[in-house]
């Protein structure tokens, strides 16, 4: 399999649960490149979760494609880790008949990395992880979430999809399990991991998906993403058939507005990059705007009609 | 790791600052203060991310503009190192730091507050040498 193969590709997927109620995913299309470290962003309810379980196969599209690593989520499903928001776990268990559970389950594969699961699972330094003695039952949330990590890294997974796995953690632990993900990603894992907290990924994801009410509103690296949009400051008039604006607000006596452009406007404006903080919300807040996907996370069936549109036009 | 210990990042997220930019930031200020000095190993980019939590890219990216500016090189498989110190422009008996020592008594003179002289000083210095990055 060539490494061009994006880690996740979607096009025009679709889930609903129910005739009845509206589509829990509808026509999103997108594309992961591998090796990325991807935050899947929205509010709850917004269809994060039902995504990650599409992609790791537990669930089937309604209509739509998803590949994951150029493959069915079936096929695929051997080289992905997938973490639930439930971590569900035996609870009768210890810790270390977890891993044991997880070696053999993982036998087939002939990738199970022991000594991987176990860093995770009992950490480096003494009092940094889990007892191996210790029932899964009388385990906090977050010490699940540790469990449930370690089994993911034992692995050794071409594609992590983590939902939430911050939520319960620690401060401790969430600088230390992100610190485990991030080497993961030095050596070229793809990780997408699922947030509402926004705050929670700066800095360690370098990818964005924004979801809210089950489309897609933003995707591509974050840099480039920030980097399509001005927040403008200014008394003068905003003309909004020159560009896309997000969100006007009043200030003073005149506006703040983030638009989707790199030009500033005529009149006397103070034009600044926002952080992807500002982006995210003004995105957030404006769910009618429409979508802003990069390249990079065009699906090739998009970048491919987008490359013919401009031949044709340039003929 | 070096024997003398290894050099550490201090990432702060709430800086508003972009974290590749801390790096280099922070790097250029240990060659200042002799905490890095010629032939010193920086960290891998794995021990920054294990430590720090942030993302593989920005470090390398950090490293990169570092390697641009001359200040380091990457070697293949063995890692990055310091090739070059940075002038101690900031020292006690510099004549840069005396001509300012004398610009600050006449601002004062001109009845220019601190925060007018930084702002002057920001000013000047972002329209001699734009930042490339915010």
């Amino acid at each position: 399999m060539s490494n061009t193969t994006a880690a996740l590709e979607a096009a025009g997927l679709a889930k609903s649960y129910s005739r009845r109620k509206p589509a829990v995913l509808d026509e999103c299309s997108f594309r992961l490149p591998r090796g990325r470290v991807c935050a899947l962003v929205g509010p709850n309810g917004a269809g994060k979760s039902t995504l990650l379980r599409l992609a790791a196969g537990l669930l089937r599209p309604a209509r739509g494609t998803l590949h994951v690593l150029g493959l069915t989520p079936a096929r695929a499903r051997e080289r992905v880790a997938y973490v639930a928001q439930s971590k569900p776990l035996h609870p009768q268990l210890t810790v270390a008949e977890t891993l044991r559970y997880g070696a053999v389950l993982n036998r087939s594969t002939g990738r199970w990395d022991r000594r991987a699961a176990e860093r995770i699972a009992y950490g480096r330094e003494d009092g940094e992880g889990l007892a191996p003695d210790a029932r899964i039952r009388t385990l906090s949330g977050g010490q699940r979430t540790r469990v449930a990590l370690a089994l993911a890294f034992g692995k050794r997974a071409e594609l992590m999809l983590l939902d939430e796995p911050m939520a319960d953690l620690d401060p401790l632990a969430r600088q230390q399990l992100t610190g485990a993900l991030m080497s993961a990603a030095e050596e070229g894992t793809t990780i997408v991991m699922s947030s509402h907290v926004i705050a929670e990924l700066e800095g360690s994801c370098d990818f964005l998906l924004l979801v809210t009410g089950g489309r897609l509103r933003l995707g591509g690296e974050i840099e480039e993403v920030t980097a399509a949009h001005t927040l403008l400051t200014g008394t003068a008039d905003l003309d909004a058939s020159r560009q896309t604006v997000i969100e006007e607000r009043p200030s003073g006596r005149g506006r703040t507005a983030l638009v989707r452009s790199t030009e500033v406007p005529d009149g006397d404006w103070l034009a600044e990059r926002p952080n992807v903080e500002e982006v995210l919300l003004a995105h957030l807040r404006n769910t009618h705007v429409p979508p802003f996907l990069t390249g990079d996370a065009s699906p090739v069936s998009v970048q491919r009609a987008e490359r013919a549109r401009a031949q044709e036009n340039a003929a | 790791m070096t024997a003398a210990g290894a050099f550490k990042f201090r990432i702060d997220r709430r800086s508003g600052v972009a974290t590749y930019w801390q790096i280099v930031q922070q790097t250029k200020q240990a060659l200042r203060l002799g905490l890095l000095e010629p032939g010193d190993k920086l960290p891998t980019a794995r021990e920054v991310v294990e430590a720090t939590a942030v993302n593989p890219n920005t470090v390398l990216k950090a490293y990169r503009e570092l390697e641009r500016e001359g200040l380091v090189e990457g070697r293949r498989g063995l890692g990055t190192f310091v090739r070059a110190s940075l002038g101690t422009a900031s020292s006690l008996d510099s004549p840069r730091r005396a001509e300012l020592e004398e610009w600050m008594d006449r601002a004062h003179e001109d009845g220019l507050a601190r925060e007018d002289m930084t702002a002057l000083f920001d000013s000047v210095l972002n329209e001699r040498f734009p930042q490339e990055n915010s």
